[in-house]
């Protein structure tokens, strides 16, 4: 049965994915389906539902991608990666993009040449902790046994906030964020850490979970975003100002809802550019001229995406906090569409 | 008288190289080693080639730079500003501590289990086969997450222990405390110390060895040795007079008289864990993720040594042990005489091949948290520093030479008990 | 007394009907007597095991059996439980099992296509149903000689001309071999039926297959990451079992040639593979292997997870093989040589068919643990239903259900396991009597 092998070997992957050259744009058009790496499973930022289809905030970045390029938000092949495989998939070519809750480091951006191209969620690290146990900083935690998710940056905030604050901690490494839960709400650790939206959608499945109380001190910044492939900034430019297109769309007051409707032309030139009723920003990034408007299609702008996925009507119910746009007292500012 | 002459000499031809037996293998095997020496300069180039173009040539400078996580479970002394190698060390020792405390218990449980399969209890003997196919049948990873699941949510954790009426009281006279966060035993103290020796100074390698302990072994063996002075002398005895002299007191006085006045000097005494914060504090513990691997481990590999060890019993023919027994000999020493050196021979092989099976699994680890060193080197480490290869190749050379060291040993013993055939 | 003595002496002539044996070794009783409480020590262990017997199953049957099969989310369950029981504790949630028992079984293998795999799970029956029962019809090893094409066209779709094209190599070669024997010697004929099916393939296979797919026959591509769950475990145990027979046949040989460069090639190999785990193996399959091919090739994840856990398997193989090749009596060996045979045609009419007809319960047990060996594929990220267990609970109506999913994917794996263990001990048994 060697057949097999060299037969796969000949057809399958010889179909499903080229060399992935410096031309990333021209593969994906080629293929006809967007590669993009997410999580294997995050509550609200990316899952298969019963259908098998894949939802959540980060997949909505993905698909608002493939729509802008392929024009079909559905042209995606999900690939779910690990932590220790998400930055392998993506320098090997195997992924065009990943759009899984990496966070933004100097060393990801410089030593391993990837390049972030913007953030669409703002995180940081915090601590879940029962309200029984009376504690109301993370300063009070001095030998405290810490469950963490391996695999992240969480272990060295971890190591390094302790450190700082010159206090003792027993961490339990654990793999997968159902045992942290497990471990947590059985007692065998007194607290529970990693980024704060995670935490959120950790308490927001326990039966009482008014019983627990994230702290207020945030340990780190994480600012979580799609990244590329050192080396084609012209990919790179393409998932850039689709991110950005979607928040702009937010502050610009563009719906999937309206989107219709302005199309007809607007008095605001900003929001006719991004539309490509005017000027040819679509053709600078070698797209079509209404590229900005598949992608909002897709599912909708910033704020949508965020209410349907993370939200504060979802069971997760994040507030939007840093991630409100800057207008609104956030982080969200958009270069301007020019 | 003629002479033979001499077979006329052949004028070698290039053919011959492939129809004369005499060259043929010759030039198979140097076929096959051109071959292979081709394939591997092939993966070694596709390999440079890539990692220029992705700017990662290799480099194990990532090593000396610190690691910045915190490891709990762990043999030597470690903080997170340790480099990445010493991390590396502290994962290969769990690995290697996983092991050992694994194998061990997998063949008291497998040999145990094996012969209760064997008993005339229909209960006993069926209750075992259903332990075995269960846990033979069914994933280990599934297994290590099970039992520590069990273990977390069936133990009270240490917040139960407190209060005025705790729902949950340390066992044995209140010097264990039993917890879902791991189990707290008495450790061994010492008020007049006499310290320890720092080896290799502040390197990654660096390692202490403790004085005390050194003494009490040394000590031990003395001991020991005396003791085997008393019999071989007692053995002399018995030979010269047929009378043996009874020695007990000799040997327990030897073995364990010195023994107790060394850790009198040392001022020996247990500390014992008492829960202040949020744990327990003093004594050992054994973290939860350990215990649940060990577990899982054994109990896995058990029900493979248990089916191992049933067919090295039954290998041996029943009339050996009906031969012992005309001998005269008790059914014990036919067990340990004739029974089990014969059972032996048939269950070493394989047993070698479930002790190195055990390693292996150990590198499951990750499931639970114990950070073996698949965990570090292979885990957080390769994380952090985005050099797959350099760690992988590395992770790969830890286990074999793990799994060599294992097998050379356990073949050395085979050789040992092996018959010796024609 | 003196009576009695004048009396002629009673002699009994017939024999007196036997007596029904005491109650206490008949029957139920006198089971439970000899089997449970022989002996003090039976009798302890026998009340110790009731007891732990009846501790287990008081906690696991009403978490089983009074559960819930009906509801769309972990916290409707919970509110069905509590109103129910009192409790939400003790109770299984089986909802999450019939709301994802399919994506569990197939992954993400679009479902209008579920026969395909289907298809394919019974044709390998009846593919290695002639391999593992005598009884079975030998014409069925025709669908055997299939198969290994079949399968992947029918799992990954395509049109019907790759697989074909592919198969034809094999027949230039089969039918080369015939020719040139003849003509030449084996030799010559051996390399001959090597080297012009590699060329078809590599150089004329891919331009014939591409001239005839203008002639639309085939199936719908199905992307290999759509497969997941247990099609996933199932496909890369039978592949990697399957394509590894042959490998390990050959390692096997080299490890017991005489040609020492050979020799230490192959058990460098097996060994190494050995003696490291899988899940390392699975980390170069997922990290290294692209860098180790040349630049530009582009295998996908399951592609390369299957051809390391081959390599995994066919060292293991290798090691199964050799033990059938040593238990074989030598006489077998010099018979083949005073025959004249030479060392192929020992190996394959005489060494082989019996070798591997003794490794089958082997092969068997080998397969046994690489099919258990694939849940750790999740751990590099492939949807295996241990994976697929991760996804679901990042769904947030089912965010927190712990047991119920693991409990599903052990009893699979356990029905799976058993019933090939329960064949392998009836192989063993049927082998040991006809020798």
């Amino acid at each position: 049965m060697k057949k097999t092998v060299f037969f796969g070997a000949l057809t399958v992957a010889g179909l499903a994915a080229g060399a992935a050259a410096a031309a990333t744009l021209d593969d994906v058009k080629e293929r006809g389906k967007l590669n993009c790496g997410v999580s294997t499973g995050l509550v609200g930022f990316a899952y298969p539902d019963d259908a098998g289809e894949w939802k959540g905030f980060d997949v909505g970045v993905c698909r608002a991608v493939a729509a802008a390029v392929l024009g079909d938000p559905s042209a995606v092949e999900f690939v779910p990666t690990t932590g220790k495989t998400r930055f392998t998939a993506l320098a090997s070519g195997e992924i065009d993009m990943l759009a899984r809750n990496t966070t933004w480091t100097f060393t990801r951006d410089v030593d391993l040449k990837f390049e972030f191209v913007g953030v669409n969620y703002y995180d940081g690290q915090g601590f879940l902790v029962p309200k029984e146990l009376g504690v109301s900083s993370a300063k009070e935690l001095d030998g405290a046994t810490v469950c963490i998710q391996t695999g992240t940056t969480t272990e060295l905030n971890l190591a390094d906030y302790f450190r700082v604050n010159n206090i003792s901690y027993e961490p339990v490494p654990i793999e997968t964020n159902a045992e942290a839960q497990q471990q947590y709400l059985a007692g065998a650790c007194d607290v529970f850490t990693t980024d704060a939206s995670g935490l959120a959608a950790t308490r927001a499945a326990f039966e009482d979970p008014s019983a627990h109380v994230v702290l207020p001190e945030i340990v780190s910044k994480e600012p979580l975003g799609p990244l590329v492939r050192h080396g084609d900034n012209a990919w790179g430019d393409i998932v850039r100002w689709s991110l950005n297109a979607l928040i702009v769309a937010e502050e610009l007051g563009v719906t999937s809802a309206n989107i219709d409707e302005m199309l007809g032309g607007t008095n605001n030139p900003e929001i006719n550019r991004l539309l490509g009723t005017e000027g040819t920003l679509g053709e600078m990034l070698g797209l079509e001229a209404d590229w900005a408007v598949k992608a909002l299609k897709a599912g909708g702008n910033y704020a949508e995406l965020f209410e349907t996925n993370i939200g504060e009507n979802t069971p997760i119910g994040l507030a939007r906090g840093l991630n409100a746009q800057w207008t609104d007292g956030g982080l969200l500012y958009t270069p301007p569409f020019r | 008288m003629t002479i033979a002459s001499d077979p006329q000499r052949e004028s070698f031809q290039l053919s011959q190289l492939i129809y004369d037996t005499r060259y043929r293998s010759m030039t198979i095997q140097v076929v096959a080693l051109m071959g292979f020496m081709l394939f591997f300069g092939w993966l070694i180039s596709n390999t440079l080639t890539n990692l220029n173009a992705l700017g990662k040539p290799i480099d194990f400078g990532f090593f000396s730079e610190p690691a910045g996580y915190d490891i709990n479970q762990r043999l030597l002394d470690y903080t997170s500003q340790d480099t990445h190698l010493r991390a590396a060390l502290i994962g290969i020792l769990n690995t290697l501590l996983i092991a050992v405390m694994g194998c061990a218990l997998a063949t008291v449980l497998g040999v145990l289990i094996g012969v209760l399969r064997l008993s005339s209890n229909w209960l006993i003997s069926n209750l075992m086969s259903i332990y075995v196919e269960m846990f033979r049948n069914v994933p280990v990873l599934l297994w290590i997450a099970l039992i520590m699941a069990v273990l977390i949510e069936g133990l009270p954790a240490p917040r139960a222990f407190r209060g005025e009426d705790p729902a949950a009281t340390m066992s044995f006279f209140d010097t264990i405390a039993v917890t879902n966060r791991g189990v707290y035993i008495p450790e061994p103290l010492f008020s007049r110390s006499l310290g320890d020796v720092h080896f290799l100074g502040a390197g990654s390698l660096r390692f202490d060895v403790s004085l005390d302990l050194m003494l009490i072994l040394a000590v031990l063996f003395a001991g020991l040795f005396g003791a085997r002075l008393v019999k071989r002398n007692a053995d002399q005895i018995q030979e010269a007079t047929g009378d043996r002299p009874t020695t007990w007191y000799y040997t327990l006085g030897l073995i364990f008289g010195p023994l107790l006045i060394v850790l009198i000097a040392l001022g020996f005494h247990l500390g014992y864990p008492e829960l202040k914060g949020f744990n327990f504090q003093g004594g050992t513990h054994m973290r939860n993720s350990l215990i649940a691997l060990w577990l899982a481990l054994s109990l896995y590999t058990a029900a493979f040594i248990a089916e191992i060890v049933r067919a090295g019993i039954m290998s041996v023919a029943k009339g050996q042990s009906e031969a012992a027994s005309a001998l005269g000999l008790r059914p014990g020493r036919t067990m340990r005489l004739v029974i089990l050196p014969q059972a032996m021979r048939v269950i070493i092989p394989p047993m070698i091949s479930n002790y190195l099976n055990l390693t292996k699994n150990s590198s499951l680890a990750i499931a639970v948290g114990y950070m073996d060193v698949t965990g570090t080197l292979g885990g957080i480490t390769m994380n952090q520093t985005g050099r797959e290869l350099e760690c992988v190749l590395l992770l790969m050379l830890c286990y074999l030479a793990i799994s060599l060291t294992v097998s050379a040993v356990m073949n050395a013993y085979n050789n040992k008990v092996k018959l010796v055939e024609r | 007394m003196s009576d009695t003595s004048s009396n002629i002496a009673y002699v009994r002539k017939d024999m007196l009907p036997q007596k029904a044996p005491p109650k206490t070794s008949v029957g139920a009783i006198g089971w439970i007597n000899a089997n449970l409480f022989s002996t003090p020590a039976n009798i302890l262990l026998s009340v110790v095991s009731i007891g732990f017997i009846g501790y287990i199953l008081s906690g696991l049957l009403p978490w089983v059996f009074m559960s819930v099969w009906n509801a769309d989310s972990l916290n409707e369950c919970r509110e069905i439980i509590s109103e129910a029981y009192g409790s939400t504790h003790g109770h299984a949630c089986w909802g999450v099992i019939k709301e994802r028992w399919l994506q569990l079984t197939f992954g993400f293998y679009p479902p209008e296509h579920y026969w395909r795999p289907i298809l394919a799970f019974i044709l390998l029956c009846v593919t290695i149903a002639p391999v593992l029962f005598e009884k079975v019809d030998r014409r069925l090893l025709i669908v055997t000689a299939i198969y290994p094409f079949l399968m992947p066209f029918l799992m990954w779709g395509g049109t019907i001309w790759g697989p074909l094209t592919a198969a034809v190599g094999f027949v230039i070669g089969y039918f080369v071999y015939k020719a040139a024997a003849k003509k030449f010697g084996t030799l010559i004929a051996v390399i001959a039926a090597v080297m012009l099916p590699v060329i078809w393939w590599l150089f004329i296979a891919g331009p014939v297959a591409g001239l005839l797919s203008g002639i639309p026959i085939g199936l719908e591509f199905v992307e290999s990451r759509r497969f997941g769950g247990f099609m996933l475990s199932i496909l890369i145990g039978v592949v990697a079992i399957g394509c590894s027979l042959p490998i390990g046949i050959v390692l096997a040989l080299g490890r017991q040639s005489d040609l020492w460069i050979v020799k230490s090639i192959c058990t460098g190999f097996i060994e190494f593979i050995r003696g490291v785990p899988l899940i390392t193996l699975l980390f170069v399959a997922s990290t290294l292997l692209n860098i180790f091919m040349p630049p530009g090739t582009n295998f996908d994840i399951i592609l390369r997870v299957i051809i390391m856990v081959t390599l995994f398997a066919a060292a293991y193989m290798a090691e199964v093989i050799r033990g059938g090749l040593a238990a074989l009596p030598k006489g077998q060996y010099e018979g083949a040589d005073s025959l004249g045979l030479n060392y192929w045609q020992a190996q394959r009419l005489i060494i082989m068919p019996q070798a591997l007809k003794i490794s089958i319960p082997g092969i068997v047990s080998t397969f046994i643990g690489i099919f258990k060996d694939t849940v750790l594929v999740s751990i590099i990220g492939l949807l295996d239903p241990m994976g697929l267990t991760n996804a679901i609970r990042a769904d947030s109506a089912w965010n927190g259900i712990y047991w119920e999913l693991f409990a599903f994917v052990a009893f699979v794996f356990f029905v799976f396991c058993f019933s090939m263990s329960r064949y392998s001990m009836y192989l063993e048994r049927k082998l040991k009597t006809t020798h």
